[in-house]
C-alpha cells in the first residue's frame, strides 16, 4: 500500500506544482472561450452570464415599479413590447406576479449566487491560495454548463403561453402545486423547478470544488490562518451551499411529484374553482420548512462573498491590516453555523408553536453578535487610515453602510412579536433588499472594480465608476428607505395596486417617487455595463503586476496570466495577507520571507 | 503553528476529498427527505406499510456487490488485472440486479395496494427508495466507465484514484441503502 500512496503523491505533485506552463499547449477558440477548463475563463463566463441576468431581473423590477408608481396610467408601448401581458398598455395582474417572482428568482439565484460566488470563487480561490487551477477543472466546467442549462430553461419559461412561475420566489404550495390555481402554476412552474434542479447541481459541483481546492491545493506556507479573508468567506459560502441546496432539491422533487404524479406531500383539503381535490394528508408548512432550511443559508451564501471581498478591499485601500483577522474568521464561522439554525424566523406567523418560536428569536438575534464584530472591525480598519478612494473602495464602504442600515432592521424582524405586525409588509422588502440585495451587489461591484485589472489586464474608467457609485448608493437609499415607513404603516408586499385601499392611498406619491428613482438607478447600471464592455477592449492598460499595492498572491502572476497562472514555480508564502503599513513599509507581499527584526502586528 | 509539519503529511487526493464533500451533500438531501418523513408521520392520516420481501434479497445483492468491488480494488493494487476485470464485471452485474430487484419490489408493493398516490406515507416510500435507486444507477454508469477503461486495449491505467473514488461511492450507496432500510423498518 505504501508504495502506491507515494506514487499518487508524485502524481499530484506533477499535476499541480510542476512548472509546465512555459510550453503552453495550443488552444482553439472552443477550448479557450467556450468549453474552457481554466478557472479564470469560467469565472468570466459566470460573471457575464450573471450580468445578463442582472439586466433582465433589474428590467423586470422597473416594469413592476411602473405599475406600482403609476397604477392609473397606461403605456401603449408596453403592449407593443409584451403583447397580451400588457393589454391596453397596462401590466396585467398575472404578469405582475410573474415579474415579481422572476425578479426574485433571477436576482437571488442567478445573479447573486451564481454571478457573485460563481465568479469570485472561481477567479480568486486558485489565484489567492497559489494553485494552478481548481481541484477538478472538469467538474468546474460542468458547474458552469449546468448553470447555463438552468439559465436556458428559466429564460425559456419567460416565453411560454401561460407565462413563467408566478407564485413568488418562495414558490409556496398549494399555489405553486396546482396548475388550476393560477396560470403561472402551469408549465412555467415545471420549468422553474427543472431549472432550479439544474441550478442546484451547478452550485453543488461548484461548491465541492471550492471546498476541496481550498483545503487541498494551497501553496507551500499558505496555512489556513494566512489565507485572505475572501477565501475564508468563499469557503464558508461553499460549505453552506453544499449542505443546504440538497434540502431545497428534496423539496423541489416532492413538489414535482405533487404537481405531476398526483401525490399529496404538500396538499390537503383543497377546493379550486368549486372543485374538491382528492389530495389528502399533505402539509404545506412542510414545504416551508424544507424551503427555508435552504432559504436562510441562501441569504448568507449571497452575503458572505461580499463580506470577504469588502474586507480585503477595505484593508488594501486603507493601507492598514484588517482589524482583528481571527475575529473576522470566527465571526464568519459563527454566521455560517447560525445560518442553519434560524430558518423558522421566516415562519413566525404560520402557526408555529410560540415556544419554539422564542428559540428561533434567540438564535436569530444571536446573529447580531458576529455581525456587529464584523462591522466594528471594518470601521476600525477604516479608522484613521490613509484611505485611497478607488471605485472598489467606495463600493466596499458602501457595502458596510448598507450592511449596517439593513442589519439593524433585521433586529426588528427577528422578534416574533414585532413580526406579527411587520411580516409581509414593505418593511420586510426594505430590509432584505438593503441587507442582502444592495449590500451584496455593492460587494460584487467592489470585486469587479478591484479585480478587473487582473481579469482583463485593463482598468475600468474611473469617472464612469464614480458616477455609477454615487447614483447607485444615493438611489438605493432613496428607493428602500421610504419603504420602511410604508411597511410600518402596514402596507403589504406583493399587492398589485394600492389605490383601492383607504389606508395606503396616501403613499401614492411616495410610490411614484420610488419608481422614478428605481428607473434612474437602473440607468446607472447601464453605465456600468458600458464601462465594463468598453474597458475589456479599450480600457487603460495595466502596466504593473501589482497596481493596487496588495499583498495577496494573485498580484504575483503575470499581468495576463495563462492557464496555470504562474510561469515557473508557484511562489511560497511566508506571512499573512494583511501586512500593510508595517515597519515603515507601505505593504509587504505574502511571498516575502519574514525579516529578522520584523515587528509583530 | 508549525506550517512545515503541516505540509509534510501530504493531504488526501483532491478528487477523493471532493467525493467526500459530495457524499455529505447527498446525505443532506436524504436528511431532508427523512426528516420530512418524520414530521409527516407525526401528523394525522399516516398509514403504515410493510416492505416487500424483495427488498431483503436486494439488500443481500448490494452488500455482495460491495464485497466484489472491494476485492476488485485489492486485485487492482497488486496489479492482478484479469481478476480485477472479472470482479468489476461481477459488481456491474450485481448492481444491475439490485436495480431490477428494486423495480420488482415496487411492483410487489403496487400489487399489495401500496400505490404512489394512495397515501403520503406510500409516496414517501416510493420517493426515498426511488431516489436511492437513481444514485445506484449513477454508480452503475460510473462503473461502466471504469469497465471500459479496464478493458481498453489502447491505454493501460494503473492510477488507483478512480478505482478508490468509485469504490467509496459504491460503498456509500450500499450503506445508504442499509440505513434507509432500517429507517423504513423502524419508523413506519
Amino acid at each position: 500500500m505504501s508504495n502506491t500512496i507515494s506514487l499518487q503523491e508524485a502524481a499530484i505533485y506533477q499535476e499541480h506544482d510542476a512548472p509546465h506552463v512555459e510550453h503552453q499547449h495550443h488552444e482553439t477558440f472552443i477550448t479557450k472561450y467556450v468549453f474552457s477548463q481554466d478557472h479564470k475563463m469560467i469565472a468570466k463566463q459566470f460573471l457575464i452570464t450573471g450580468m445578463i441576468w442582472a439586466v433582465i431581473g433589474g428590467l423586470f423590477s422597473v416594469l413592476f415599479r411602473l405599475q406600482l408608481g403609476y397604477p392609473e396610467s397606461t403605456f401603449p408601448w408596453l403592449e407593443d413590447l409584451l403583447g397580451h401581458w400588457a393589454k391596453g398598455g397596462k401590466i396585467q395582474p398575472e404578469f405582475y406576479y410573474a415579474l415579481v417572482t422572476m425578479h426574485g428568482t433571477i436576482l437571488v439565484f442567478f445573479v447573486l449566487t451564481a454571478g457573485l460566488s460563481g465568479t469570485f470563487a472561481n477567479f480568486l480561490i486558485p489565484l489567492q491560495i497559489g494553485a494552478r487551477d481548481m481541484a477538478s477543472p472538469l467538474l468546474n466546467m460542468l458547474s458552469y454548463w449546468f448553470f447555463f442549462l438552468a439559465s436556458i430553461i428559466m429564460f425559456s419559461s419567460l416565453f411560454v403561453q401561460t407565462g413563467p412561475a408566478s407564485g413568488g420566489w418562495t414558490i409556496y404550495p398549494p399555489l405553486s402545486a396546482l396548475g388550476d390555481a393560477s396560470s403561472g402554476s402551469k408549465i412555467g412552474m415545471d420549468l422553474w423547478l427543472t431549472s432550479m434542479a439544474m441550478f442546484i447541481v451547478s452550485s453543488l459541483l461548484g461548491g465541492l470544488n471550492y471546498i476541496s481546492t481550498i483545503l487541498n491545493l494551497r501553496t507551500k506556507g499558505m496555512s489556513m490562518t494566512r489565507m485572505p479573508l475572501t477565501i475564508w468567506a468563499l469557503f464558508f459560502t461553499a460549505v453552506l451551499g453544499v449542505l443546504s441546496f440538497p434540502v431545497l432539491l428534496s423539496g423541489a422533487i416532492l413538489l414535482l411529484f405533487d404537481r405531476n404524479l398526483g401525490t399529496s406531500f404538500f396538499l390537503s383539503d383543497i377546493v379550486v374553482n368549486g372543485k374538491i381535490l382528492p389530495n389528502e394528508g399533505g402539509s404545506a408548512i412542510l414545504f416551508q420548512h424544507l424551503f427555508w432550511f435552504l432559504g436562510h443559508p441562501e441569504v448568507y451564501i449571497i452575503l458572505l462573498p461580499a463580506m470577504g471581498m469588502s474586507s480585503e478591499i477595505i484593508s488594501v485601500n486603507s493601507r492598514k491590516p484588517i482589524f482583528g483577522y481571527m475575529a473576522m474568521v470566527g465571526s464568519l464561522f459563527a454566521i455560517a453555523i447560525l445560518a442553519f439554525l434560524v430558518w423558522a424566523h421566516h415562519m413566525f406567523v404560520t402557526g408555529l408553536n410560540p415556544f419554539l418560536g422564542s428559540f428561533f428569536v434567540l438564535l436569530t438575534l444571536l446573529i447580531a453578535v458576529p455581525s456587529a464584530i464584523k462591522v466594528f472591525n471594518w470601521l476600525t480598519t477604516l479608522w484613521r487610515a490613509n484611505i485611497r478612494f478607488t471605485p472598489a473602495m467606495l463600493f466596499a464602504i458602501g457595502f458596510v453602510s448598507f450592511f449596517i442600515s439593513g442589519g439593524l432592521t433585521g433586529i426588528f424582524l427577528g422578534n416574533s412579536a414585532l413580526d406579527i405586525h411587520l411580516h409581509d409588509t414593505y418593511f420586510v422588502v426594505a430590509h432584505f433588499h438593503i441587507v442582502m440585495g444592495v449590500a451584496s451587489f455593492f460587494g460584487m461591484f467592489a470585486g469587479v472594480y478591484h479585480w478587473f485589472p487582473k481579469m482583463y489586464g485593463r482598468y475600468l474608467n474611473n469617472t464612469l465608476a464614480f458616477i455609477h457609485f454615487w447614483v447607485t448608493i444615493i438611489g438605493a437609499y432613496l428607493i428602500f428607505w421610504p419603504m420602511h415607513y410604508e411597511g410600518l404603516a402596514g402596507m403589504p408586499r406583493r399587492y398589485y395596486d394600492f389605490s383601492g385601499w383607504e389606508s395606503f392611498k396616501m403613499f401614492a406619491g411616495l410610490n411614484q417617487f420610488i419608481s422614478v428613482i428605481s428607473m434612474i438607478v437602473f440607468a446607472a447600471q447601464i453605465i456600468f455595463i458600458f464601462n465594463f464592455i468598453y474597458s475589456i477592449f479599450k480600457g487603460r492598460r495595466v502596466t504593473t503586476t501589482n497596481p493596487w499595492g496588495a499583498n495577496t498572491l494573485e498580484w504575483t502572476t503575470p499581468i495576463r496570466p495563462g492557464h496555470g497562472n504562474w510561469v515557473g514555480e508557484i511562489p511560497e508564502v511566508h506571512r499573512g495577507a494583511y501586512d500593510y503599513g508595517k515597519d515603515g513599509r507601505e505593504f509587504i507581499p505574502q511571498t516575502e520571507p519574514v525579516g529578522e527584526n520584523e515587528s509583530h502586528h | 503553528m508549525d506550517i512545515v509539519a503541516m505540509e509534510q503529511k501530504k493531504r488526501i487526493h483532491p478528487h477523493k476529498f471532493t467525493l467526500w464533500v459530495g457524499l455529505a451533500s447527498i446525505v443532506m438531501m436524504f436528511a431532508g427527505f427523512t426528516s420530512a418523513y418524520i414530521v409527516k408521520r407525526n401528523q394525522v392520516n399516516w398509514v403504515t406499510f410493510e416492505l416487500p420481501t424483495m427488498f431483503w434479497y436486494s439488500t443481500v445483492v448490494i452488500i455482495a456487490s460491495s464485497i466484489t468491488l472491494w476485492l476488485a480494488q485489492k486485485a487492482f493494487v497488486v496489479r492482478q488485472m484479469p481478476r480485477y476485470r472479472s470482479l468489476i464485471v461481477a459488481t456491474l452485474v450485481l448492481g444491475v440486479l439490485f436495480i431490477v430487484m428494486q423495480i420488482i419490489g415496487f411492483t410487489q408493493l403496487w400489487a399489495n395496494g401500496i400505490t404512489l398516490q394512495k397515501n403520503v406515507s406510500f409516496s414517501f416510500l416510493y420517493v426515498i427508495v426511488g431516489l436511492h435507486g437513481l444514485h445506484v444507477i449513477g454508480g452503475i454508469i460510473a462503473l461502466l466507465i471504469l469497465f471500459a477503461k479496464a478493458f481498453s486495449k489502447k491505454t493501460r491505467s494503473y492510477n488507483l484514484v478512480p478505482v478508490e473514488v468509485m469504490s467509496t461511492y459504491w460503498h456509500f450507496v450500499d450503506f445508504l441503502w442499509i440505513y434507509l432500510l432500517i429507517f423504513l423498518l423502524m419508523i413506519k
